[in-house]
């Protein structure tokens, strides 16, 4: 292994030599990394840089053409169906925009996965999924319906879903996406405080720098499907790395091209000879 | 020209496949429906609500449509039959045409309209917004969660608003033929009484819409899962299920009578 | 939606569902659509009905007077005995004609009362003694064939 171990503890999740590929397009090449128990790790990269599809992978959704993802010691995609949802029971995650059941309210949103997952009785489920709400500051809004919830609010509806069965694992994916400042603090804060409420291991996939370093343990920087490198927030901030320094202090062009792969410019508008 | 008639051909070759390719997939969806099916009847008020979704929001369409054709068939019928001076047969004409046709067939091409449309519409704005990626996540089956419970919702829906559309039907014709136009009461009943077997006419009806529904609601949940996560293509998704059921509808329906003529004559 | 109002709409909708059944299997089996208030039912034998069925009309000068309530064959007499369900409204009188009828040339059979001259008129239970049969157009037709061949043969022997 290249990398360096972030950690000596125990990790939860593991991945070694991932590759995947959206038919010829191949999207990670050779991921390597670890995430220990109880920490809050982020996944940075550009827009198009295989996060989310990582992310994917790591929850069983996608299978890697080579290489594998091991959670809790178990490979991920060698699950069966049964094996899959066992391992997903442990498993929270919050979606980009939420993913909320539009046809429920805030509160039998919360309870969905309480009510499929376990036999516990009204009250009970009752008393959890407030507990839940109060935790995001939503109690008060547990019978509105999502369509009537600001995005920041959504968020936060979604968040409390997927801490709902107390899960070991909780994946984000760009949690700060689309919201006001205020929000993207609060959701900030919700994150470092579950897990360390819950004692559960975060993987947060974002591509927010000034909200994630506050919260973030560990940074793994991935460009064109595979880890550039990896370090604390501090670290990262003071690399010189130019890619990483590109990244981190949001320089328009440099290692990462402003352009996406093109014929020359003048060949486009048709300035050499031989274009009409 | 030689070119583009090798383009046509070659279109026509792809769209066949991809014709088969879908019946294959869709023929698979459906088995996979039945495999995780267990919960929709473990937890009944899955299907009660799907019942109503696609059931009870279609009652109002399928009746008063029932009603028209009814009152049409019962128009047509009485300048036909006065031709050969049988107007006392109007009750059989429509009570027969409803029962073993218009009744299963105009109900299921509204239901695939209405209630269908409705369904790809649903699930596949759930896939859009990842919402079945997210129950899947949260280890609940989609398919058993989702679309089970639409698929039974509707293959129970069916039949009954087939007989609800039959039974408008003849209401309307009644209301035409002898109210209106001024049939013998007694006859138009009678004749019908005489000529409508339950067994070979009733429930005939019963078991095609019930076929229809099988049919209209497989391919509502398949497009509607399989739907490209955008606005296009659940909108796309939408048309196909209107169209393709539609046109299953009137084939299957010819099959059907094909195998039940025998039990009339 | 609350979950008793959705189960309630489907509730109903799954009554309204077999109310329908029900009224197809039962009016499209057995209804009795004419129902005066008091009727008296009298009975009329004849030698060939021809296609008239039960709940056929009883019509005199056109008017609807009552229904054929039910037809069985007389194993004594060998003939149809035709039970008529007459509207109270209306007497006849004893020696009244009952004829089978047709309603166009391959219209419905139904029965055809003319009215006698007697004082006393037909009670409950009473039986209609004159009566015509339906006439079979097949036994017309082959009459007619029959008298015209004769008529040939005749012809043919004067000369």
């Amino acid at each position: 292994m290249r990398l360096a171990h972030p950690s000596t503890v125990d990790n939860l999740v593991e991945i070694g030599d991932l590759h995947f590929a959206y038919g010829p397009r191949t999207i990670l090449k050779g991921i390597n990394l670890r995430i220990p128990r109880g920490k809050v790790v982020a996944i940075m990269g550009g827009s198009g840089s295989g996060k989310t599809t990582l992310l994917r992978l790591i929850g069983g959704q996608l299978k890697p053409t080579q290489g594998s993802v091991k959670v809790d010691g178990e490979v991920v995609h060698e699950l069966d169906h049964n094996g899959l949802y066992r391992m997903r029971r442990k498993m929270g995650m919050l979606f980009q925009f939420g993913a909320l059941f539009t046809d429920i309210s805030v509160f039998d949103n919360v309870a969905f996965p309480l009510r499929e997952q376990t036999d516990l009785p009204k009250s009970v489920i009752r008393d959890l999924v407030l507990m839940k709400l109060h935790a995001v500051g939503l109690r008060g809004a547990s019978n509105l319906f999502p369509n009537e919830l600001s995005g920041g609010m959504a968020r936060r509806v979604a968040l409390a879903r997927a801490v709902a069965l107390d899960p070991a694992l909780v994946l984000y994916d760009e949690p700060f996406t689309g919201l006001d400042p205020i929000s993207l603090g609060v959701i900030g804060n919700l994150i470092r405080s579950l897990n360390d409420a819950l004692g559960a291991t975060s993987v947060v996939v974002t591509h927010d720098i000034q909200e994630s370093v506050k919260i973030i343990d560990y940074i793994y920087l991935t460009a064109n499907g595979a880890i550039v490198a990896e370090g604390t927030p501090q670290e990262m901030l003071a690399s010189s790395d130019p890619l990483v320094h590109q990244f981190f202090h949001g320089e328009p062009d440099g290692p990462s091209p402003f352009h996406y792969q093109s014929r020359p410019y003048a060949d486009d508008l048709g300035l050499r000879s031989g274009h009409g | 020209m030689v070119d583009g008639l090798l383009r046509a051909v070659r279109l026509v070759g792809a769209m066949t496949i991809d014709g088969v390719w879908r019946i294959g997939v869709g023929s698979r969806f459906l088995a996979l429906i039945l495999l995780h099916s267990g919960l929709s009847f473990r937890r009944f008020g899955l299907t009660i609500r799907k019942i109503f979704f696609s059931g009870v929001l279609s009652v109002i369409i399928i009746a008063v449509s029932g009603l028209f054709v009814g009152m049409v068939l019962a128009l047509q019928g009485f300048q036909t039959l006065q031709t050969y001076g049988s107007t006392e047969k109007l009750g059989v004409l429509v009570a027969l045409s409803l029962l073993r046709e218009l009744g299963p067939v105009v109900s299921a091409l509204l239901f695939a309209s209405r209630a269908g449309s409705a369904i790809t519409a649903e699930i596949g704005l759930m896939k859009a917004t990842e919402q079945l990626t997210a129950m899947d996540m949260m280890a609940v089956n989609p398919v058993a969660r989702v679309v089970a419970p639409h698929f039974w919702g509707g293959v129970i829906s069916m039949p009954l608003l087939a007989t609800i559309f039959s039974a408008v039907g003849i209401f309307g014709a009644y209301l035409v033929g002898v109210v209106l136009i001024g049939v013998d009461d007694g006859a138009f009943w009678s004749q019908m009484q005489e000529a409508v077997d339950f067994r070979y006419d009733i429930v005939n009806g019963l078991i095609k819409s019930f076929v229809f529904g099988i049919a209209v609601t497989a391919i509502a949940t398949f497009e509607g899962f399989d739907a490209k996560p955008t606005a296009e293509g659940v909108s796309g998704a939408t048309a196909r299920t209107v169209v393709t059921s539609s046109l299953v509808i009137l084939a299957l329906d010819l099959v059907l009578t094909a195998f039940m003529i025998k039990g009339w004559n | 939606m609350e979950r008793k109002v959705v189960d309630f709409w489907v509730g109903l909708f799954v009554v309204a569902g077999f109310a329908a059944l029900l009224m197809l299997a039962l009016k499209v089996g057995n209804f009795g659509a004419y129902s005066p208030k008091n009727v008296y039912v009298v009975k009329a034998h004849f030698d060939n009905i021809g296609g008239l069925k039960a709940r056929a009309p009883v019509r005199s000068s056109g008017v609807l007077v009552g229904r054929v309530d039910a037809i069985n064959f007389d194993t004594k007499k060998y003939d149809a005995e035709v039970t008529l369900t007459m509207d109270g409204d209306y007497k006849f009188p004893t020696d009244t004609t009952a004829s089978v009828l047709t309603s166009g040339i391959l219209g419905e059979n139904y029965v055809g009362l003319e009215a006698g001259g007697d004082t006393e008129n037909l009670k409950q239970g009473d039986v209609i003694k004159i009566t015509q049969s339906a006439v079979v157009l097949e036994k017309l037709i082959s009459q007619f064939l029959f008298n015209k061949a004769q008529e040939n043969t005749s012809d043919k022997e004067k000369k």
